[in-house]
């Protein structure tokens, strides 16, 4: 196996042990619109982190960290969540282009970018996963009770001690971060489905939160192996695949429950 | 002394006076009722006591380290969201496996103990919340509308469950309600809110009080809106099995 397989490969089993359990929070805040409007804002951090010259996932880390503080800032009453949500996806993708497309000396491979590739992980952007793993999985471990009870009651929570909209925004940097980290590997418009679709494979097999989030990390794992062996043998793209072989497996473990179902009634 | 005790308590959101020099005094023991109409300010001053809310002027005082078990207006849980009853309950005040059966069983819910949390019914799910509170081991408990969803035999056998409650462990009481009459005989002292206090006192008090009567209206002024009372020769238990009072009467009539 040549090294940038390799780093594809460990890059994609990192991400996905983060995506696990914070697709599961995702999908039980309906928050997939939220998680494709701050990978939306990633292509803009792109291009500041081109003409700035920094780290790229270190520009866009902070571009999507900075996104997500202004939504929970900007919050108002008289303006839907998804309605603004909406605003800044688009207006921070558009941003992202006319920057892009105002470098002259730059040339920048969008679909690089919107769909994933594998061959710009390097062994930087391993070491970057790899301590943000540890990071969050450890803060989530910490947090775990406390998260799981500001989403099914918040003033419960909020009245048993929790700090209700500091374990909001909490969630909201790791899920940023996560998206950061998983651009190179499956791609700025594919992002969110490796948060969404685990979980909701896992919500079928699973009895207890926990229980979701490591079947959803165990699946999330599956896929980015599965479609790494196709953009190996098959030369596929790795994101599609990746994204894809999740589909698949959501269908068929959908429909192999109804049929076990109906089959036990 | 007081169990709680709220002095000249004002609140307001964006200029708007919600809460307007509320006082009143819970004693240990004692079942104290909010009743108002919507948009009163009652969820309001419960959010202040617990201190969830900020407010512009006035004390709210407990005793030091006091055990409050709250119970939320309702609870809306995804279905997307694997968890049962008994974990919903381990999430709560730090409790045993057994403390946490003992708390079900107090409201007559054990059997759902391992049902998922979205497939009980609303009342079953108003006594989960009842027995989350009661995990706490309150010196007050603070109820905030815990009838709601609740068919109206269904909210008179959980007035009464609170009574009972209160008569176990010696515990303050401060419940909303919507319903005087439904409370009326579970409750020792009713306060009537409309942004400030209008009248408190005992049940049968403030139904003569004149600012209850303009916002309630008077019972027998609205012949339309009375409660169809009629007797039931059966009650239904948990399970939904019919139980005869008579055992002799074998039909399903509601005479």
């Amino acid at each position: 196996m040549p090294e940038f397989m390799l780093y594809a490969l460990l890059g994609g089993l990192g991400i996905a042990l983060m995506a696990g359990p914070l697709g599961c929070f995702v999908v039980w805040r309906k928050m997939a619109y939220f998680g494709d409007t701050l990978a939306h804002s990633a292509l803009l951090g792109i291009a500041l982190g081109l003409l700035l010259d920094i780290n790229l996932m270190l520009a866009v880390t902070a571009g999507c960290v900075l996104l997500a503080t202004s939504l929970v800032m900007l919050h108002s009453r008289t303006i839907a969540m998804d309605t603004m949500l909406g605003i800044m996806s688009h207006t921070t993708l558009s941003l992202g282009l006319l920057v892009t497309a105002m470098m002259d000396d730059v040339r920048i491979d969008l679909m690089a970018y919107l769909f994933g590739d594998l061959l710009s992980v390097e062994p930087v952007d391993l070491y970057w996963i790899a301590a943000l793993s540890v990071v969050i999985i450890g803060l989530l471990i910490r947090l775990w009770h406390g998260l799981l009870s500001i989403t099914l009651q918040p003033e419960l929570a909020a009245a048993e001690g929790y700090k209700v909209q500091w374990l909001q925004w909490i969630l909201m940097i790791m899920i940023a971060i996560v998206i950061a980290l998983a651009m190179k590997i499956v791609g700025i418009l594919l992002i969110t489905s490796l948060l969404i679709i685990p979980p909701a494979i896992a919500r079928v097999l699973s009895k207890s939160p926990e229980q979701m989030a490591v079947i959803a990390t165990i699946f999330g794992m599956l896929a980015v192996c599965a479609g790494l062996a196709g953009s190996w043998f098959m030369d596929l793209p790795a994101g599609p695949a990746i994204v894809t072989s999740a589909g698949i497996m959501f269908l068929m473990t959908h429909s192999l429950v109804r049929l076990v179902q109906s089959n036990q009634s | 002394m007081s169990l709680l005790s709220v002095s000249d308590l004002t609140l307001k959101i964006q200029k708007r006076t919600i809460l307007d020099n509320v006082q009143f005094n819970l004693q240990p023991g004692q079942i104290v009722t909010l009743i108002g109409p919507n948009g009163a300010g009652k969820s309001s001053l419960i959010r202040c006591i617990l201190g969830l809310q900020k407010y512009q002027k006035g004390t709210v005082t407990t005793q030091k380290g006091i055990r409050i078990g709250y119970m939320p207006q309702k609870m809306h849980v995804e279905q997307s969201l694997p968890i049962t009853v008994d974990r919903f309950l381990a999430l709560g005040p730090k409790s045993s496996k057994a403390e946490r059966l003992t708390a079900l069983k107090r409201v007559s819910v054990e059997h759902i103990a391992h049902s998922p949390l979205q497939n009980i019914s609303g009342g079953e799910q108003q006594r989960v919340l009842l027995a989350r509170a009661l995990l706490n081991k309150p010196q007050l408990m603070i109820l905030d509308e815990p009838a709601q969803g609740v068919d109206i035999n269904g909210q008179a056998e959980l007035y009464q469950l609170v009574k009972s409650i209160r008569d176990e462990l010696g515990c303050g009481v401060l419940m909303v309600s919507h319903d005087l009459h439904l409370v009326m005989a579970a409750t020792d002292q009713v306060l009537c809110l409309n942004h400030h206090i209008c009248c408190s006192g005992h049940p049968d008090e403030v139904t003569q009080n004149d600012e209850y009567i303009s916002i309630f209206g008077r019972q027998e002024t609205h012949p339309m809106l009375a409660h169809y009372t009629h007797h039931h020769d059966h009650t239904h238990d948990l399970h939904g099995d019919c139980q005869h009072q008579d055992s002799n009467s074998k039909g399903h009539n509601h005479a």
